[in-house]
């Protein structure tokens, strides 16, 4: 449904735009329907910067997003682009920003209605907002007519969900939802991607929280510095994980039930293994395209991706 | 005893009246313990740190003591609280990458602070390079200015600074919130060193994560809407949980490599109360499976067997 293809993005810096910083380069994968892909990395890991190219709040630098076979970036027409945002949508990170604070939640509803759906009678649209409202395990009467404080986080989050169900939604670009939320309810949240994606909803999720990560993803993408490292069905990944990358950020999760220095024991007992793209041989150490180590899990070179040893 | 704490009240104040963010809290710290604080927003928590150290303008103190190494801490006095600052009690704030003046050299700016609570910063340099170097930082950053470091690396400056002066209490505030996994990690082992070492002799770590906590933290207290619901070494507490929403909040946190296929685990379902106007009773009430007439009457924090802390009629 959505593919990503050698994608790069070089933003200009520095004061005159004369320096270049290389946010994402060569990414590729796909995302299915019904299916839930995570892009997990640290800050500076580019994985924000996947999100906001597939929204088109970024440009394409090279390579290609393409959208069920149309190329997402050559939109041209303001037709186009609606129709494109009728499938694709986004929540983001702090749901108290995406509320304008000074009118009710409501809004955000009214204003998806008179952009997408300027026909529909007022019975008619209270059914269908009160249905799509249940979806996200809220109640209408409970959070309707209220203000954005009166709400807790959790709650804004799901009433995001819920206004971008309300289109023939296809892909949710979820990016960090939950790190602003309470423990206790970001699980909530969690389930109701999982929920959706039964329903056949794809869900690209960002998230630089390893443990929330795997949850709900059937896919993980390990991201560092703009490339992918690691990447490969979720249990692959986490039960086998195979670049010294993972492996460190695995380490340094903490676990309830396992101690930092329990994990270092296990994970040094199985030493790194040899990098999978180049032999000792090689002169050229550049990062490579990832090698395929198993049906689906690709790893990258073991190389810190500056061109030295790896 | 490093820290004392009996039926400690701080209200906030607003035009609508008192919110008791901060309702009759007991509790002391032995020496060399590190407390972790776990609760939801609104729970009180950072009411608690921020109460041991500074009440901001809306913030009332009104009633119970603290006391730190068998000195009562005027909580409520603000002049009268600054000797204690920095050389008995000190903070790393919430957001240590912006606790530092962005128009100093950090050692410029560390002379200054020491400056101002009367300490000579020749006398304490050598100290001070010592302990950078052991959370991996050259003596050249304090020729830096904060904008030249990273987020890892101002938190590790912020860290050496608050504890330079060898405080007995360090409370430390969601320290690691904004932190990638790796430095959240190296952040926290120090502040574990640091304690090995006797930099400071008792620790409170205020956090959301359960998970981080219980990696570093001797004991661990979870409070709920400006309440205390369980205190008990971390151990315990996250195997052998007694308050209903200690075992509710446990079973709220994914780990590494469960999928929602395999376990799917649920939240806590409501909304914790308003403190504006609190409910009689067990303030978790509305919100727990267990909760019969017995909780209309508030359930007292004691102890279940030795270190071991609950609030809840139902905890056997």
């Amino acid at each position: 449904m959505l593919k990503l293809d050698r994608v790069h993005k070089v933003y200009r810096v520095g004061t005159f735009g004369t320096d270049r910083l290389t946010a994402v380069s060569d990414v590729g994968f796909e995302v299915h329907p019904g299916r839930v892909v995570s892009l997990i990395g640290e800050s500076g890991s580019g994985k924000s910067t996947i999100g906001r190219m597939v929204l088109r709040l970024a440009s394409v630098t090279s390579g290609s997003i393409t959208f069920a076979g149309n190329d997402v970036s050559q939109l041209r027409r303001h037709r186009h682009r609606k129709d494109y945002y009728r499938h694709v949508q986004g929540v983001f990170q702090d749901p108290f920003s995406s509320f304008n604070p000074i009118f009710k939640v409501d809004r955000v509803f009214e204003m998806l209605r008179s952009e997408y759906f300027p026909g529909t009678t007022d019975p008619e649209w209270r059914r269908r907002m009160g249905e799509s409202i249940r979806t996200v395990t809220l109640d209408p009467g409970e959070v309707l007519g209220k203000f954005p404080h009166q709400l807790s986080g959790g709650q804004l989050q799901r009433l995001l969900i819920a206004r971008a169900l309300m289109l023939d939604l296809r892909l949710l670009v979820a990016d960090e939802i939950i790190s602003m939320l309470d423990a206790s309810t970001r699980i909530d949240v969690l389930n109701l991607l999982g929920d959706l994606r039964a329903r056949g909803l794809g869900v690209l999720f960002v998230t630089h929280d390893l443990a929330l990560g795997t949850y709900v993803s059937d896919t993980s993408v390990i991201l560092r510095s703009g490339r992918i490292v690691e990447m490969g069905p979720t249990g692959h990944v986490f039960a086998k994980p195979q670049h010294p990358y993972t492996r460190s950020l695995l380490a340094s999760v903490p676990q309830l039930h396992r101690s930092w220095a329990e994990v270092d024991a296990e994970l040094s007992a199985e030493p790194d293994g040899p990098c999978p793209v180049h032999t000792a041989a090689d002169t050229e150490v550049l990062p490579g395209p990832l090698v395929r180590i198993d049906d689906d899990h690709f790893v990258g070179c073991s190389g810190d991706g500056t061109g030295t040893r790896c | 005893m490093s820290l004392e704490v009996s039926d400690l009240r701080v209200y906030y104040q607003t035009l609508r009246g008192d919110v008791r963010a901060l309702d009759g809290v007991s509790f002391s710290l032995a020496d060399g313990e590190i407390m972790g604080l776990v609760g939801e927003s609104g729970s009180g928590k950072s009411t608690l740190g921020k109460s041991l150290i500074r009440l901001d303008s809306r913030m009332r103190h009104v009633g119970g003591s603290v006391r730190v190494n068998d000195t009562e801490l005027p909580i409520g006095n603000d002049p009268a609280m600054n000797p204690f600052r920095f050389h008995e009690v000190s903070l790393i704030p919430q957001y240590a990458m912006s606790a530092l003046n962005p128009t100093r050299r950090i050692g410029r700016m560390i002379r200054e602070l020491l400056g101002s609570r009367g300490v000579q910063y020749s006398a304490v340099r050598p100290e001070l390079e010592r302990r950078l170097a052991l959370v991996g930082l050259e003596p050249d950053v304090l020729r830096r200015f904060p904008i030249e470091l990273s987020g890892g690396m101002k938190q590790r400056v912020v860290m050496v600074l608050s504890t330079l002066l060898d405080p007995a209490l360090l409370i430390a505030d969601e320290v690691t919130s904004a932190l990638d996994v790796s430095t959240q990690r190296a952040v926290s082992e120090a502040l574990v060193e640091f304690r090995d070492r006797g930099y400071v002799s008792s620790m409170v770590f205020v956090s959301h994560d359960l998970a981080l906590v219980a990696q570093i933290a001797d004991t661990t207290m979870v409070m709920y809407a400006g309440k205390l619901a369980e205190k008990a070494p971390t151990a315990t507490l996250v195997s052998e949980p007694r308050h209903p929403y200690t075992r509710m909040l446990l079973h709220s946190l994914p780990e590494v490599g469960v999928t929602i296929d395999e376990r799917r685990q649920e939240g806590v379902a409501g909304n914790p109360p308003g403190l504006l106007d609190p409910p009689t009773g067990c303030r978790f009430r509305a919100r727990c499976p267990l909760a019969d007439d017995t909780c209309a009457t508030e359930p007292p924090f004691v102890d279940v067997e030795p270190d071991h802390w609950v609030a809840c009629w139902k905890a056997e």
